[in-house]
C-alpha cells in the first residue's frame, strides 16, 4: 500500500492526514513534495497524522526528519499524532522520541500549537 | 518442488527488489512459523540490508546484481545479502543516536538492522562488494553460536 495524505485545517494547524506505507522511493518523495508544498504556501503549524501508517523505513523516517528541520527553517513547528505502535518502537530505537512531540489526542495536538 | 525451507535469488538493482525480498522473506518466515513480530522485523531488516545494497552498494546500476540467500532451520533464520558495489566501512557511518546526528536525514539502516536481527556482521573486502550475514533466533532458542 503505497502512502497517501489528506490535508485539512483544524484552528490554525495544517494536519496532514498519511495513510499507508513511509518507505524509501514514491512514498518517501511524495511526504517531501507535500511539506514543501505546505510551507510554501506559509503554514507555521504542522500536525503529521499516522494514525493509518503501519510501516516507516529508515528512508521515511529520514523524511519525518527532514520535514522537522525543514520545517523548523521556514518558522514552522511539526509535531506526531496517533503515532502506531510498530513505529513509536522505531522513534525509540532511533531516539527520534527526543525530536519529535507526539500525541494521541488531536484536540490537545492543536491546542499545544498555541502554548509553543 | 519448492523448497519452503531456504531460497536464493539474484536480485536487480531496483527498489523494486527492496519490497520484493522484504515480502518473500516475511514469507519464508510466516511459513517456518516465526510469530507475527519477528515477521515484521525480518522483513524491515531485511529491507534496510538489500536498500543498502541496491542502492548505496550497487549505485541502482542496471549492469549490477544482489546475490540473496535465505534459509531457515529449527534454530534460526539466515540471510546473507552480496552486492557488487566498492565496498563499505561500517567504521565511517555515524553514530545516528548521538545527538549531533539525531537530525540527519539518513544513515539509520544499520541501526536497525542491528535492532531487529540478532546477528548483523558485514564483510568488505577490498574490490569485492559488501556481503551482509544476518540471522534472527526463533524466540525459545535464544542466542547461541550461528
Amino acid at each position: 500500500m503505497s502512502l497517501s495524505t489528506a490535508i485539512r485545517d483544524v484552528a490554525g494547524v495544517t494536519v496532514i492526514d498519511m495513510s499507508g506505507r513511509v518507505t524509501l522511493g514514491e512514498a518517501s518523495g511524495k511526504l517531501r513534495d507535500t511539506v514543501r508544498n505546505l510551507l510554501d504556501s506559509g503554514v507555521k503549524s504542522m500536525l503529521l497524522n499516522l494514525g493509518d501508517v503501519n510501516y516507516i523505513d529508515s528512508s521515511g523516517l529520514g523524511e519525518l526528519v527532514s520535514a522537522y528541520t525543514t520545517a523548523k527553517g521556514h518558522g514552522c513547528a511539526v509535531k506526531l499524532l496517533n503515532v502506531q505502535a510498530k513505529v513509536q518502537d522505531l522513534l525509540q530505537i532511533t531516539k527520534l522520541y527526543t525530536v519529535f512531540e507526539t500525541f494521541n489526542d488531536e484536540a490537545e495536538a492543536v491546542t499545544s500549537f498555541r502554548q509553543s | 518442488m519448492v523448497d519452503a525451507r531456504q531460497l536464493r535469488l539474484n536480485l536487480e538493482s531496483t527498489l523494486d527488489s527492496v519490497r520484493a525480498a522484504e515480502l518473500i522473506v516475511q514469507r519464508l518466515a510466516e511459513l517456518n512459523g516465526f510469530d507475527e513480530d519477528q515477521v515484521h522485523q525480518i522483513g524491515m531488516g531485511v529491507r534496510e540490508t538489500v536498500a543498502n545494497a541496491v542502492q548505496h552498494g550497487n549505485g541502482l546500476c542496471p549492469d549490477k546484481t544482489v546475490s540473496f540467500h535465505a534459509s531457515v532451520d529449527e534454530r534460526a533464520l539466515r540471510v546473507r545479502v552480496v552486492d557488487q558495489g566498492p565496498g563499505f566501512s561500517a567504521d565511517c557511518v555515524a553514530d545516528p543516536l548521538a545527538c549531533e546526528n539525531r537530525l540527519a536525514a539518513s544513515g539509520r539502516g544499520l541501526l536497525l538492522m542491528r535492532a531487529f536481527f540478532d546477528v548483523v556482521e558485514l564483510e568488505s573486502p577490498e574490490g569485492s562488494g559488501t556481503s551482509v550475514r544476518l540471522v534472527k533466533y526463533r524466540s525459545e532458542s535464544g542466542g547461541g553460536n550461528s
